[in-house]
């Protein structure tokens, strides 16, 4: 049984336009899925849609089911057991994720209160646990700290412990270093990549970056406008594009790191 | 023949925000006319500062930024004729409750380089020359995509005609195939405009492809420095060094051979 399973996903708007369709794909644990396309092509709504967290006003049909189990239109109290429990997102920009107004420790350990059950310093131990293995420098003054005081960096880390806290069972990423510099970024990406490996946890990882999503991803899921055109291994996929939309993502990606790959060994 | 100053350059240029640390110390480079350059560095380098100085819009604590081999202060409406800047977000640098031919105009007005239908025409040639449509001049911010945004940015800032554009990472919240679309554009403005490039980024896919000098920071300091393809191509600093391993690349199946 696959650990997520979506079938002819569609999103439509309140008047009926279909921003995604008949999306389906498959995702075992431990395997890593990239889904890759250009800004509007439904990557980000493809991830609100699995996690029941569509705009208001958008309608998702078809099946998602995890672990065997549909959750797609599934009542909000299934949902609250699902989000962050069994299914936990990293989203791109991780000031949004966090309350500017909370302690970072008190909200690494609000998801352990509420779906583990932990209270007190077994919350703080568990919290401060959490955040060292997002290697997190100093856990305890970051733990002490508001989300301003800490770097984007930092913050994205802690975003990620947020997530990871009560050991989902499939991660997924929503262009998490898209904001960060090209040293975090790199950083954050080898502790996704060590994380997920070590967990054996489902990851669908989102993003626009070739070189990004093939590096973290095993398979990788081509969208354009709402559709999916191309699924596959990612080498195969990069080395022989059968869609043209593919083969345009690839070329764009070649001449984009064409003139450094020409200057470094 | 003596070969002109160069067009912008910082020397000695020190700076601290009231109260705080360091955030530049010593950086001293000069920027060629017709060769683009890159300043590169991690997060909290000051490479931010640096672009706030050399734009006019702090002063420097110590040393000073050059236009044309002298000393910018005082020399604010030739800095603005020389130098234009492009912004990385084009959601927050386009003023909303303003139509396109406005915002792309208003450098002329400014700089009272042009009004009425001899303005309006260089409107029309600014957006022209980053393909955008001539109905593009009626329309409102929000009516363009990412894209598009950056391109009308980068028609305000050529629409005066400056000699260098100032660009803090111009692309870096577009997806790949808009990037290549728009570094495709910026170097072509390059050879039609004379324009010369300094391009602040983390990308250094990016810096590779648009400028042929990079700069090194690393907190606050100069640590190397040098034609492009041997910074990059042979880093010597340790900083430069970890931002070269840093860089995502494409799968070797990916690589021309």
């Amino acid at each position: 049984m696959s650990l997520l399973e979506a079938g002819n996903l569609t999103v439509r708007t309140a008047d009926g336009r279909e921003l995604l369709r008949d999306l389906s794909f498959r995702l075992a644990r431990g395997d890593r899925l990239g889904l890759i396309g250009e800004s509007g092509a439904g990557k980000s709504l493809t991830v609100l849609a699995i996690v029941g967290l569509l705009p208001a006003g958008m309608t998702a049909s078809g099946r998602v089911l995890l672990d065997g189990e549909p959750i797609l239109g599934a009542p909000e109290w299934v949902l609250n057991t699902v989000r962050g429990r069994r299914v936990a997102v990293v989203f791109q920009d991780p000031l949004a994720a966090l309350d500017p107004l909370m302690r970072v420790g008190a909200q690494v350990a609000e998801p352990l209160r509420r779906h583990r059950g932990l209270r007190g310093a077994a919350a703080r131990r568990a919290a401060l646990e959490a955040l060292t293995e997002v290697r997190l420098g100093d856990p305890e003054r970051i733990a002490r700290s508001y989300p301003h005081e800490i770097s984007g960096g930092q913050r994205q880390r802690v975003a990620m412990a947020m997530a990871l806290a009560c050991e989902p069972s499939f991660l997924i990423a929503d262009e998490p270093t898209a904001a960060l510099d090209g040293t975090v970024q790199a950083e954050m990406l080898a502790l996704l990549e060590r994380l997920v490996a070590a967990r054996g946890m489902g990851l669908l990882f989102v993003g626009h970056d070739l070189a990004v999503v093939a590096r973290v991803s095993r398979r990788i899921l081509v969208l354009e406008r709402g559709r999916a055109v191309e699924e596959g291994e990612v080498g195969d996929v990069l080395r022989a594009p059968s869609h043209p939309h593919t083969r345009d993502l690839v070329s764009a990606a070649r001449r984009l790191h064409g003139a450094l790959e020409r200057m470094l060994p | 023949m003596t070969s002109p100053p160069p067009v912008l350059g910082v020397r000695d240029l020190g700076f601290a925000y009231r109260r705080g640390p360091a955030v530049l110390s010593d950086v001293s480079f000069e920027v060629t006319a017709g060769r683009g350059l890159a300043l590169v560095g991690e997060s909290g380098a000051g490479k931010t500062t640096l672009v706030r100085l050399m734009l006019g819009l702090l002063r420097p604590r110590t040393g000073q930024v050059l236009l044309d081999g002298l000393p910018l202060r005082g020399r604010m409406r030739a800095l603005r004729h020389a130098v234009q800047p492009v912004f990385q977000d084009p959601y927050s640098s386009l003023d909303p409750r303003l139509r396109v031919d406005r915002i792309v105009g208003e450098p002329l007005r400014s700089l009272g380089v042009a009004r009425g239908a001899a303005a309006t025409a260089m409107v029309e040639e600014a957006l022209r020359s980053v393909g955008l449509p001539a109905d593009a001049a009626r329309r409102y911010p929000h009516e363009f995509s990412g894209g598009q945004r950056q391109r009308i940015a980068i028609a305000r800032a050529i629409a005066a005609s400056p000699r260098v554009l100032l660009a803090d990472e111009p692309v870096s919240a577009l997806d790949t195939a808009t990037r290549v679309r728009l570094l495709d554009l910026l170097a072509e403005l390059r050879e039609s405009r004379r324009l010369t490039v300094v391009l602040v980024s983390h990308d250094l896919a990016v810096v590779a492809a648009l400028c042929e000098e990079t700069v090194v920071l690393d907190r606050g300091r100069v640590v190397e420095r040098g034609a492009t393809a041997e910074v990059l191509g042979s880093p010597r600093h340790p900083c430069t060094r970890r931002l070269v391993a840093a860089a995502p690349r494409l799968p070797r199946a990916l690589n021309p051979p």
